[in-house]
């Protein structure tokens, strides 16, 4: 099958073509990032529900007094593939949790409603976390070719539990501000104090609430909110795939067939008509 | 067309003639698609198709993106998201634009080694050459400018620096750099008027592919031996040709779907693997981004630019000789802008009388060492420009221009050609004449330039 071949040749110059990707370097820095392991990597990974829920009380009970999910209706906590809350629990989450966003209509602050979106940051150095892990590179290089991130993922779920979880325990004080040394924050000292304790959630699931534990959920969390339709996606990529892959069997087979004609007057020598 | 005897539409109804007698467009499609076309072609020949294929692609997700999208400073990062959330199908569109870009550029690469190798780019089809450049510049401008459109921070950061370039020219450059803002800085009026010409120049490129598409079928298709198709009667035209209807699109959609296939997995596995995660981050004036990197598409004529910069010989001789007007970073935009300039020369800087790298033996090294050192200019461009970066970029816009205004004059001078078959019917019998060779490939296996 020497087309395949070929054509395989010419796939890998072209994927050659593309891999020196900007994503080759990363956002942060040199930080360390442990490769957690989570349930959506891969071709056919999936949210896990229950990790989405956990996750989704970690930022509610710890990251939301000072960062905000500003891109994210709060409806869509009831999606499908998302954390999969009903309708009323969505109600009852906005409720308990007395979100409240501003109305230029009334001119006021009001209650919010599951059409409106999560509050943005409350804090004016915390940044937005409905896109983090988008916007963060986990895993580069090496020597700037891109390899890594094309096997292990870009990593910005990682990159968030990582940084949530490899404090070393040291601070110092600058102008006024404490920074808390961070083995994975790019600049190595991060204003954010140490947010995760053991425990410092209960799950009501009765999972273990280790700082791992809570980190990777938010963090899978965190992944749902940048990307709620990667189930989707993905569902998306394999169907194209294996579609495309059909019809190019049939393509093939087609193209094998219109040239055996033209190739067989070749080998018997037969002068071309 | 073509100047290949070949058969044409005859009318054959009342009708048929009568709308012929108006308007030959029924004709003038039938030419089209029955092109003769040299039996030969191998599977770079593929990349054209892939490019149409492509253009359409993106004009038709790009229509859908509008629809959804407010160019305003203040919403246009917002309305993507709403487009990735919201939108029904939103994020399939948005990420097959996106990823889009990187397939149009991986298949225009390739289709430009493919004329370089072979040498399509020489008489008569120099014209087919000089268009098909101007749409790669047009491309260039588009994809710059869409990339801008998410308002994200590598979006805003790179219009900074890729406009700060205009400024760079002596005199007239603030001016000239402030007229394409539309302002002292990258701001609303910017954003609005890259709006305005990403929707505008797709539809030129298409104006210029029917160009290109009309000027290689008046000169008939090049072929991977570079012999001419015989035209001296329709018997020897059809021993070296096929209708390019169903011999080629059927061959050419095999590999269409083929790479599809690849771009959808991208597309659905990994559609932000070719990004940068910066652009997920709204754009802030206020905050620079540690490394601005332009998309990878751009990285070899980024490295280019950078490449030049005060302490090369060159430079400082180039600035005394003006009296400093054409200073480090002038220089470096001339070399990034002169780069393409002399790639589009090559029909007349390429002194060979032999079109095809297969029959020249010391071409061929040359050739690859330039497709090597494209990927190395690539990666250059990637790397910050500090420690031994910028020596390699250095090394490699200088091969870039070498392998034009130097190697390429002087080996049709120096260079002793192989023998070249007589016909292109006599090609393809080599390669299909045997019986054991014909398994397989299509066309001609052994002529893929990676021989």
């Amino acid at each position: 099958m020497s087309m395949f071949r070929k054509l395989a040749i010419s796939a890998a110059t072209a994927a050659a073509v593309a891999l020196p990707s900007g994503a080759a370097l990363a956002a942060g820095g040199a930080g360390y990032v442990e490769d957690y392991s989570f349930s959506f990597e891969g071709p056919f990974g999936r949210f896990d529900q229950n990790q989405l829920q956990r996750g989704l009380q970690v930022y509610t009970e710890v990251c939301m007094s000072c960062h905000g999910l500003q891109y994210v209706p709060l409806r869509t906590l009831s999606d499908e593939g998302g954390p999969g809350l009903t309708e009323e629990e969505v109600r009852a989450y906005i409720e308990m949790n007395f979100i409240e966003v501003y109305d230029p209509e009334i001119d006021d602050w009001r209650s919010a409603t599951p059409n409106d979106h999560f509050p943005g940051s409350s804090l004016e150095n915390a940044p937005d976390l409905s896109l983090m892990t988008k916007a963060r590179a986990g895993f580069s290089g090496p020597y700037g070719l891109g390899l890594n991130p094309l096997f292990r993922g870009i990593g910005g779920p990682e990159y968030v539990a990582s940084l949530l979880t490899h404090y070393t325990g040291e601070d110092m004080e600058q102008f006024g501000t404490i920074f808390y040394q961070n083995e994975t924050f790019s600049s190595e000292w991060i204003a954010m104090a140490p947010p995760l304790w053991e425990d410092g959630v209960v799950y009501n699931d009765g999972t273990p609430a280790t700082v791992e534990q809570q980190a990777q959920d938010v963090a899978a969390f965190l992944t749902w909110t940048a990307e709620p339709k990667l189930m989707a996606r993905k569902q998306m990529g394999f169907t194209a795939v294996i579609m495309l892959g059909i019809l190019s069997v049939l393509l093939y087979l087609t193209n094998k067939r219109i040239w055996a004609p033209v190739k067989a007057r070749v080998k018997g020598e037969t002068p071309a008509e | 067309m073509s100047g290949i005897p070949h058969d044409h539409y005859e009318p054959k109804s009342a009708w048929e003639k009568g709308l012929a007698k108006r308007l030959p467009i029924v004709g003038l499609l039938y030419d089209t698609i029955m092109i003769p076309t040299p039996k030969n072609l191998n599977w770079m020949w593929i990349w054209g198709i892939v490019l149409t294929f492509t253009l359409v692609l993106q004009i038709v997700t790009g229509i859908i993106l509008v629809m959804h999208y407010t160019a305003h400073v203040d919403m246009a990062f917002a309305s993507v998201e709403h487009i990735m959330r919201n939108v029904n199908g939103g994020w399939a569109i948005r990420y097959v634009h996106q990823n889009g870009a990187s397939l149009f550029f991986v298949a225009v690469y390739l289709h430009i080694f493919r004329g370089l190798y072979y040498g399509s780019y020489k008489a008569p089809r120099e014209i087919t050459w000089i268009i098909g450049m101007l749409i790669y510049v047009l491309m260039m401008g588009t994809a710059f400018m869409g990339y801008v459109l998410p308002w994200g921070q590598m979006s805003f950061w790179g219009a900074t620096v890729i406009t700060g370039l205009f400024g760079a020219i002596p005199f007239v450059g603030d001016a000239i750099q402030t007229w394409l803002l539309g302002g002292p800085a990258v701001d609303n009026a910017t954003l609005n008027r890259f709006l305005s010409l990403h929707y505008l120049l797709p539809f030129v490129i298409l104006g210029m592919v029917i160009l290109h598409i009309w000027a290689f079928h008046t000169t008939g298709n090049n072929n991977p031996t570079g012999v001419e198709v015989r035209r001296s009667s329709k018997k020897e035209a059809e021993a070296d040709t096929l209708p390019f209807w169903p011999y080629f699109v059927i061959k050419d959609l095999f590999a269409l779907a083929v790479i599809l296939a690849v771009f959808f997995a991208i597309v659905g596995f990994m559609p932000n693997y070719l990004g940068h995660p910066d652009n997920y981050i709204e754009a802030n004036p206020l905050v620079t981004p540690a490394h601005i990197v332009p998309e990878w598409y751009f990285l070899p004529f980024y490295a280019i630019l950078r490449a030049f910069d005060g302490d090369v010989w060159v430079v400082i001789l180039t600035s005394f000789l003006t009296g400093g007007i054409v200073d480090a970073k002038f220089f470096g935009v001339l070399a990034m802008f002169g780069s393409i300039v002399v790639m589009a020369l090559a029909p007349w800087l390429d002194t060979s009388s032999v079109r095809s790298g297969r029959y020249r033996p010391m071409f061929k090294w040359w050739f690859w060492l330039f497709i090597v050192n494209f990927f190395v200019l690539m990666w250059a461009g990637a790397m910050p420009a500090e420690g031994i970066y910028p020596y390699i970029a250095l090394i490699g816009s200088a091969y870039w221009f070498a392998y034009f205004l130097i190697i390429l004059p002087l080996l049709g001078v120096i260079e002793k050609p192989l023998p070249q078959p007589a016909t292109i019917e006599e090609d393809f019998k080599e390669h299909y004449g045997k019986s054991d060779s014909g398994e397989g490939g299509a066309t001609a296996p052994t002529a893929s330039p990676a021989e």
